[in-house]
């Protein structure tokens, strides 16, 4: 049994992609949409940063001075950036939520992320964290929906191959919320996890609900260290 | 997912509305090649399209269809005896031809644009450029379009 | 919330060329859209963007469906003096921005 379960644990290690070989969405994508993601001056994600910036100076620089390291540091203990505006809001500031991908919520998220550009993603395994890690791993690779797939089966064992003339990247949300020329427009990490259970045929969660954020801890612990490129441009 | 009533009320929908555009062609390539031309001959007139003097710069191969970056460069001294007025940007299996036309002048001191198109299916882009002297240069570029992999609208 | 984005140096040497990028925020809603239940969503885009210079049109285009949305347009002109750039994005249900820069030129 002891052997059994230590093959297994092996087996799950040796499926994720080494530390070494991880590499952004960003490499994936055709020159010109890397370029429309590094100028500043002209990546679309600039519309909602500049809303999040108007934002954040009217409603949150009376208590923040700055952002810097915030966005690479979260989601911390199950609860991701969007729910701590949110927790701000109601808590603190006796203010209604912000909606999912609302424009607000977007452009804040858009904003404070943009701050922590060019900074390593930091999650770390620990107690506080472990209980969330452990149930996104589990999703990531669970199979699911009508075609059965687990997320690790594409984005572990098959990047970089095509799917439907796309090719697959390895799934690391370094550059959240993005611009996606799919949405024409911005959307949050929650919003691409829909995307992806829907294209396994599978009922998407309700937006806020607890297994994107476990999910998405899992993920930044996945890219831990990798560079956050907020706001991104993805296809 | 979709409710039963709301699936009752969009087969009736469909059903009353069977005859009406929602349904594509069955020749929509000769009719959009012929609106391309149409398209082409409303901006051109009798004068005959050269190729060259323009540089249409877009990916071969393009990520997502909905927003496609490209420039365009003529090469042109841009003074006020020999310049471009106009560059007009067509695609070729868009629903309609035109995607910009802009216009330039001798202040414009280089004949360059950058867009961002929407380009619905592979096929070609088409740059033409309207010299000060009547005269019309193009450039074609064909284009693969690619679809995304993982989608919204679960239906589709 | 409107917003529209100008980048214009903000200096530059006279008979410089100078490159101007421009992005609007703007559904560009095609036209040809249909809703789950085969509603045609109507046309709602920017037609028509201008770029004056001290008053004088340096620049101007019309736009049209295939302009992908969030439309960035951008273009050259010859900085020829100091002064202000106006930019104006007019279209469907009464669309219309403008925006301004100023440039000095030496």
């Amino acid at each position: 049994m002891r052997f059994f379960l230590a093959a297994f644990a092996f087996l799950l290690l040796t499926a994720e992609i080494p530390l070494a070989e991880r590499r952004s969405g960003y490499e994936f994508m055709g020159r010109e949409t890397r370029a429309m993601q590094d100028d500043d001056t002209t990546n679309p994600a600039l519309l909602w940063v500049l809303d999040g910036e108007a934002l954040f100076k009217t409603n949150c620089s009376g208590c923040h001075a700055d952002m810097k390291g915030v966005a690479a540091r979260y989601p911390k203990a199950g609860v991701s950036l969007d729910q701590q505006i949110n927790a701000c809001r109601t808590g603190r500031q006796k203010a209604a939520p912000f909606a999912y991908e609302s424009r607000e919520l977007l452009g804040l998220t858009a904003y404070i992320g943009r701050q922590s550009r060019g900074m390593p993603i930091e999650m770390e395994w620990n107690e506080a964290n472990r209980p969330f890690l452990e149930r996104g791993r589990a999703a990531f690779n669970r199979r699911q929906g009508q075609l059965n797939l687990a997320c690790a089966q594409c984005h572990d064992d098959n990047w970089g191959k095509q799917l439907s003339g796309s090719v697959i990247p390895q799934a690391h949300p370094t550059g959240y919320p993005i611009y996606r020329l799919e949405w024409q427009g911005m959307g949050s990490l929650q919003r691409r996890f829909r995307n992806c259970l829907i294209g396994v045929r599978a009922e998407p969660y309700a937006y806020g609900a607890p297994e994107y954020v476990e999910l998405e801890m899992f993920l930044m612990w996945r890219a831990r260290g990798m560079k956050l490129e907020t706001p991104a441009v993805r296809p | 997912m979709i409710s039963r009533r709301d699936f009752l009320l969009f087969s009736s929908c469909v059903l009353a509305s069977s005859q009406a555009a929602a349904q594509l062609p069955p020749n929509i390539a000769a009719l959009r090649q012929a609106a391309l031309e149409e398209a082409i001959r409303k901006v051109v007139g009798d004068a005959q399209v050269r190729p060259g003097k323009v540089k249409l710069d877009l990916p071969p191969l393009i990520d997502n269809g909905n927003t496609v970056p490209l420039s365009v460069t003529v090469d042109s001294p841009m003074t006020e005896a020999d310049h471009v007025k106009a560059i007009h940007i067509f695609t070729e299996k868009n629903p309609q031809p035109f995607v910009i036309s802009a216009h330039l002048g001798p202040r414009s001191g280089r004949a360059r644009i950058s867009t961002r198109a929407r380009i619905a299916d592979t096929g070609k882009v088409i740059a033409i450029a309207q010299l000060s002297d009547g005269s019309y240069w193009s450039d074609t570029v064909s284009v693969v379009v690619t679809l995304s992999a993982c989608l919204e609208d679960g239906l589709i | 919330m409107a917003r529209v984005v100008v980048n214009v140096p903000a200096s530059a040497k006279r008979g410089e060329v100078i490159e101007i990028r421009t992005l609007a925020g703007h559904v560009m809603e095609t036209g040809f859209r249909r809703t789950e239940r085969g509603v045609l969503i109507p046309r709602d885009i920017i037609t028509r963007f201008v770029c004056t210079y001290n008053g004088v049109e340096i620049f101007s285009a019309e736009l049209h469906p295939a302009m992908a949305a969030n439309p960035l347009i951008s273009f050259t002109t010859v900085a020829t003096e100091s002064g202000a750039l106006e930019f104006r994005w007019t279209g469907d249900n009464g669309y219309a921005v403008t925006e301004s820069a100023k440039i000095s030129v030496a």
